[in-house]
């Protein structure tokens, strides 16, 4: 008698692991929908090193000086040297030091990037509020102000993706395991 | 059904007035102590014996609160002290962390008011009727999905760290207390639905090697997956410890990414953009890269290596002379804890601890050792090794190759100098 149990109780359960199988097979569930084309540029805000999404507009170093005034001085200094925000400005020939100061000049790689943190994230009272100008016009104030674009500058999608950082070959992949240790358990180095 | 909702409470309404007359006469009792209801004993002991043997104590002699009194529970009056680790005066609040107080906690899962925290943008308010997830980029298939529809998904539990990158940084390994040390970690058990099955859904171009994910927090943090990670163990979180996420930990989505470093875990996540490379986005060139001694950066350092530290007893405690349990947690980004020994001597000798069983991969491991202490000044200190073979290194050995401007990735050994008084400090702190 228990057999036979054991034998009508398994042809249900074989037939829902095969159900299972196949679902898992084709393994589309059906959820959600197809986003539109203006849903996906609305919230795609992602710049690649390389530039090539940077949208059109343009901003002049002058106008940066203005907008940064207004909006960034007040957390990263009037001339960008820091303050409750990151330092911004310097610090170039300290990567190697003891102390080295790690700013947009010194030590970030890409400037498509500069376009692609200010704006989605600053001025960090009010993220996603400036509009392209004047993000490309702050991005060349600040690049203006380590030196790397001319006083009268004026940065669009092209110009901005053509600046040479000067950290730019500074990053190395992963190495690690670098380091090694041993489980000694007696008269161990201490 | 009505009757008997009217009898139970008929049955509470003839409780509380019962308890309440017997509240105020404890109120009464206790004004005026030593009144004729207690007994001798309890005279002759005084008010700080007063609920000590021979005496019953006052909460026996009354009916305590309602069950129920309490909609959602909260630890005992007498654990308040057992509270996040915030630093003090900081520059602000928004992009910041505070720790967890590993050295009050047992086991392996933080609990979910205790977990650590790291903001970028401070800690948004999202209703979920109103969050959407978008995965877009290189698939056949791009995606909007609600929060209800992401539930639908077939789901998983696992219990896994995370651990912010920087925890400690190499120049603040100074700090009083185990959570001043290592408290930007902390575990919990994560339901949600595997990567893999909703990239499986929308389906993968052949190019598509990193998944950019993106919070909808005002940092708009943005982190890049290489795509291998993303097909293997990484998760689309909606649950911790049996409860919905709180706000602060990525309410309501969150990526998990076991043994990857903190910040990479992307919270209130809202966009998943499949790309053919990384992002190179703020987070991962100018934060979030290990700078090393010739000036040279290290980027997307992954993983977080095999660490452990002894909890208990740790800096600030007082321990006695004779028995004390040594007791902490291990963990590596890199598998499994195979193996923790401790050193009551310096270092120069160790012997294994007992793991608290299971032990899980990614994962807090708890780990024992007992020790009896002969009174004589001390230095303890812990060392993991993961499945993977590694062995926990010494300060002195990573900042021999690292250097001292490396900020992230600091999983040495952090010994306890126990002095004769008993009272235990960092031992990084000269004496």
């Amino acid at each position: 008698m228990p057999m036979l149990k054991l034998e009508i109780l398994a042809a249900p359960l074989l037939l829902a692991i095969f159900a299972v199988a196949a679902h898992a097979e084709s393994s589309k569930f059906g959820f959600g929908r197809a986003p539109t084309n203006q849903e996906i540029a609305g919230w795609n805000i992602d710049i690649g090193r390389d530039g090539k999404e940077l949208p059109p507009g343009r901003g002049s170093v002058q106008e940066g000086r203005t907008i940064f005034a207004e909006k960034c001085a007040s957390c990263h200094g009037e001339k960008g040297e820091g303050g409750v925000g990151d330092r911004l400005v310097g610090g170039q020939g300290t990567l190697a030091s003891a102390k080295p100061v790690k700013t947009v000049g010194s030590f970030w790689p890409y400037a498509p990037t500069l376009f692609d943190y200010i704006r989605r994230a600053m001025p960090m009272n009010a993220p996603q509020s400036l509009s392209n100008q004047e993000v490309y016009a702050l991005s060349a104030y600040i690049l203006n102000l380590n030196g790397l674009v001319a006083d009268d500058a004026t940065l669009d999608a092209k110009s901005l993706a053509a600046i040479k950082m000067p950290n730019r070959d500074g990053f190395v992949p992963d190495p690690r395991p670098d380091v090694k240790n041993e489980a000694c358990t007696s008269n161990c180095k201490n | 059904m009505p009757a008997q909702e009217d009898a139970d409470r008929k049955s509470n309404g003839n409780k509380t007035s019962r308890r309440d007359i017997l509240r105020n006469g404890s109120v009464l009792a206790g004004s005026a102590l030593a009144g004729a209801v207690l007994p001798e004993t309890a005279r002759a002991a005084g008010e700080a014996d007063k609920n000590l043997p021979p005496n019953v104590p006052e909460w026996m002699q009354v009916p305590g609160a309602d069950v129920s009194s309490e909609p959602y529970g909260t630890p005992s009056p007498f654990e308040k002290s057992v509270i996040r680790n915030i630093p003090k005066n900081l520059k602000q609040y928004t992009s910041a962390s505070v720790r967890t107080p590993l050295q009050d906690l047992d086991g392996i899962i933080t609990p979910n008011g205790l977990f650590y925290e790291r903001c970028h943008g401070g800690i948004p308010t999202i209703d979920p009727a109103e969050h959407r997830l978008m995965i877009h980029g290189l698939v056949e298939k791009p995606l909007i999905l609600t929060m209800d529809e992401v539930k639908r998904f077939p789901s998983q539990s696992r219990i896994h760290f995370i651990e912010c990158s920087g925890n400690p940084l190499y120049t603040a390994i100074y700090g009083k207390t185990a959570s001043d040390l290592v408290g930007l970690v902390s575990c919990a058990e994560w339901t949600g639905v595997s990567l893999k099955t909703v990239l499986n859904e929308v389906g993968l171009k052949p190019q598509a090697k990193w998944v950019i994910a993106e919070g909808a927090d005002a940092a708009a943090l943005t982190r890049s997956i290489p795509i291998e990670k993303c097909l293997d163990d990484a998760m689309l979180v909606y649950s911790q410890n049996g409860e919905r996420l709180r706000p602060v930990q990525g309410y309501p989505l969150r990526v998990l990414v076991p043994g990857f470093e903190g910040n990479m875990n992307v919270k209130w996540v809202r966009r998943l953009h499949v790309t053919d490379q990384p992002a190179y986005s703020r987070e991962e060139t100018s934060k979030y890269t290990d700078s090393m001694p010739d000036g040279k950066a290290r980027q997307f350092t992954f993983y977080m290596e095999a660490k452990s530290i002894i909890t208990r007893p740790s800096g600030t405690h007082k321990i006695e002379k004779g028995f004390n349990e040594i007791t902490g947690i291990a963990w590596s980004g890199h598998g499994k804890i195979a193996r923790v020994d401790v050193s009551v001597d310096d270092g120069r000798s160790w012997a294994s601890a007992q793991l608290q069983e299971p032990v899980f991969t990614r994962a807090l491991t708890r780990f024992r050792f007992p020790w009896h202490w002969d009174g004589k000044p001390a230095v303890i200190m812990s060392r993991a090794t993961d499945e993977s073979g590694y062995v926990q290194p010494t300060f002195a050995e990573l900042a021999g190759v690292r250097g001292l401007n490396s900020i992230y990735h600091n999983n040495a050994i952090m010994p306890w100098r126990v002095a004769d008084t008993g009272e235990v400090s960092n031992a990084n702190v000269k004496a």
